[in-house]
């Protein structure tokens, strides 16, 4: 992205930040009478954020500590959490294989689901990017799905699309691939899930559209005069040039790919089946804590995640010095 | 971001009219190269929209098949057209009737959009114009929810919930948008207020406007494109939202249509899908309408700011 604020998110930039959290200006300081007037902007301030701040102190930061002593307790909501130091940890590694099983299933649908939906976006934003009459229409209509890709609707529709002599299956037949409905087939139900994600990949594609808006033709033309085929041009242009908005994708797109649930929920009946396999750790978190009235196992679930999460995004941005280049300003 | 692609798709707009590629007039061979690329261009994405709308044209002309042509007929057109899945979805289930559900939906949604668009514009003015010290940590504590994922707060959020018996009521729901808690929202406007001319609020502060007054007066009427954007991706959002209401809302009288739907998915599954099938296309009936009406404003947020669906 080229924003701003978005940079600061992407890059920790130090420049770009400074000119997002503008100080205050320089003849402002040191004159007398300021204090109070500062003393008065900082009260102003901070009755604006009075309902964020009560929102972030009450149902963000406080629940999550809380959330975080909970994973040391056994606690089913009706009598008092009991402390019980890392047991549930150490059931969650060592006796748990629907644990680890939904672990398994949740980071294949996340860490192969994403890049093809990336791709897959980024090759139709290409497609769009060719000719800019026309392209509208288009764009709209690709985008619609990722806006209601996630509601039970679609979840009823997609059910649908994959059963037994289903539009897919029927069409596959036709090719002669026989493979029966893909709902009930284990095997096949990750990569339903999987195409359902790349169904949505609208607004990772408007957002690559924007960025490769951005390219400056001069840059392509260089490389054609210096003989550059396309693909070549792809290589050395596109992508470098790209990179921040393959990096600003990435990140959400992993980010959201883990919170995936509705979908999984109406698919499978609330089951996770078929054996285990639309069991996403987010469904599997549901059902402990609240079907099952686990709520202390479930936190440290929820906990385990937003450590796998964290690591994820700390390696992104651990790595995206060798392959996200930012240009300086090229606006 | 926004005033600025405007202007350059415009401009893209305008150099494609009236700049033919003065290459293409003298060589005729040129021409038919581009017009093969246009075609092909053109096949390739026909191609797509067909894949990515069968899908919902499937929804759509499912709801005329009779109940018995499910399971022999999956195809795209109905055999026997039929109008009576709406009229048996129009009855509902549960004992319930099909508006209570709508209601119930619409309310949820108008709610989530005022809460969400007021509280959100507060913090966002504060970010973007107010220098008060704390600014810089508070700013990025809010960037950090941007990336957090929301499972570690449904368990603590539904016990705090409960222990205020709050349960089976509205509230949980609604009260997390009057507090801002949606960080997208409040980003986007930031973005926003930030590119507008500090100008008119130097000149309103001279004439001795606070704060309150150059928020409500000049900041607020300026950004209302971005405020409409919020709003219909909040009201969007919330008509989407399966979890918290599946969490929250017992009774089935308080249900909004997505967990009304799984009521049909649940229990009819193989005996009414007919029924089914018409919930689902008219619960997603008013996002597609939305869209339809607002999808300048929708693409264009995702292409500024980033914004997901």
């Amino acid at each position: 992205m080229s924003t701003t604020a978005t940079r600061v998110i992407v890059t920790g930039d130090e420049s770009s930040r400074k000119t997002l959290l503008r100080k205050r200006r320089p003849e402002e300081v040191g004159r007398p009478g300021l204090r109070r007037r500062e003393r008065r902007e900082t009260l102003t301030g901070y009755g604006f954020l009075i309902p964020w701040l009560i929102g972030f102190v009450g149902l963000t930061v406080g629940p999550m500590i809380y959330s975080l002593y909970l994973s040391f307790t056994r606690y089913d909501i009706f009598s008092d959490p009991t402390w019980i130091g890392l047991d549930n940890y150490i059931r969650l590694f060592t006796d748990d294989p629907n644990f680890i099983q939904s672990s398994q299933i949740t980071l294949i649908y996340v860490l192969v689901g994403t890049p093809i939906t990336l791709a897959a976006a980024l090759g139709v934003a290409m497609l769009l990017n060719f000719r800019d009459k026309g392209s509208g229409f288009f764009r709209s209509a690709f985008y619609a799905p990722s806006l209601i890709g996630a509601s039970v609707s679609v979840a009823i529709v997609w059910r649908a699309m994959f059963s037994n002599d289903g539009p897919v299956d029927s069409s596959l037949s036709f090719f002669g691939i026989d493979l029966g409905g893909w709902v009930g087939n284990p095997d096949l139900a990750v990569p339903m899930m999987i195409l359902l994600a790349v169904w949505m990949f609208g607004a990772t594609m408007v957002i690559f559209l924007a960025g490769l808006k951005q390219i400056p033709k001069e840059l392509y033309e260089a490389a054609e005069m210096d003989g550059a085929g396309a693909f070549h041009r792809f290589r050395a242009v596109t992508l470098p040039m790209l990179s921040p908005v393959i990096f600003f994708n990435l990140l959400l797109g992993l980010i959201g790919a883990f919170q995936v649930f509705a979908s999984a929920y109406i698919i499978s009946n609330g089951s996770g089946g078929p054996a285990g396999m639309t069991n996403y750790i987010t469904l599997y978190l549901y059902k402990r804590g609240f079907s099952d009235g686990q709520m202390g196992y479930a936190a440290a679930m929820a906990w385990v995640l937003l450590i796998v999460v964290a690591v994820i995004a700390f390696i992104l941005f651990r790595t995206q010095r060798s392959w996200v280049h930012y240009s300086g300003d090229t606006r | 971001m926004t005033t600025s692609s405007f202007s350059e798709a415009a401009l893209v707009q305008v150099e494609n009219q009236v700049d033919p590629d003065p290459k293409e007039t003298a060589r005729p061979r040129r021409v038919k190269r581009k017009t093969w690329q246009t075609v092909i261009w053109l096949v390739a994405l026909l191609a797509v929209t067909a894949v990515v709308l069968y899908p919902l044209l499937w929804l759509f002309l499912s709801t005329f098949k009779p109940n018995s042509e499910f399971g022999s007929n999956m195809g795209l057109l109905p055999e026997n057209f039929t109008l009576e899945n709406y009229v048996k979805v129009s009855e509902g289930i549960a004992g319930v009737p099909m508006w209570r559900f709508f209601a119930n939906s619409l309310l949820i949604a108008v709610v989530s959009v005022i809460g969400t668009v007021l509280s959100s514009a507060l913090a966002a003015y504060a970010f973007a114009r107010v220098h008060f010290k704390g600014l810089g940590v508070l700013f990025a504590a809010m960037i950090g929810t941007l990336l957090l994922p929301f499972h570690v707060l449904i368990i603590p959020q539904y016990i705090l919930f409960n222990r205020l018996e709050l349960v089976d009521t509205f509230i949980p729901l609604l009260l997390p948008k009057f507090l801002a808690t949606e960080a997208f929202f409040v980003f986007l406007l930031v973005q926003f207020i930030r590119q507008m001319p500090r100008d008119m609020d130097e000149a309103a502060r001279i004439d001795g406007a606070g704060h309150v007054r150059i928020f409500w007066s000049i900041i607020l009427p300026l950004i209302k494109p971005a405020l409409i954007t919020c709003a219909i991706f909040s009201f969007i959002w919330a008509w989407n939202d399966f979890l918290g209401p599946l969490l929250y809302l017992t009774s089935p009288e308080n249900y909004p249509l997505p967990i009304a739907l799984r009521l049909y998915n649940d229990q009819s599954s193989t005996s009414d899908f007919g029924a089914t099938v018409t919930a689902s296309f008219l619960a997603l009936l008013p996002v597609l309408l939305f869209f339809l009406v607002f999808q300048r404003f929708l693409v264009d947020g995702v292409a500024t700011q980033g914004l997901k669906g």
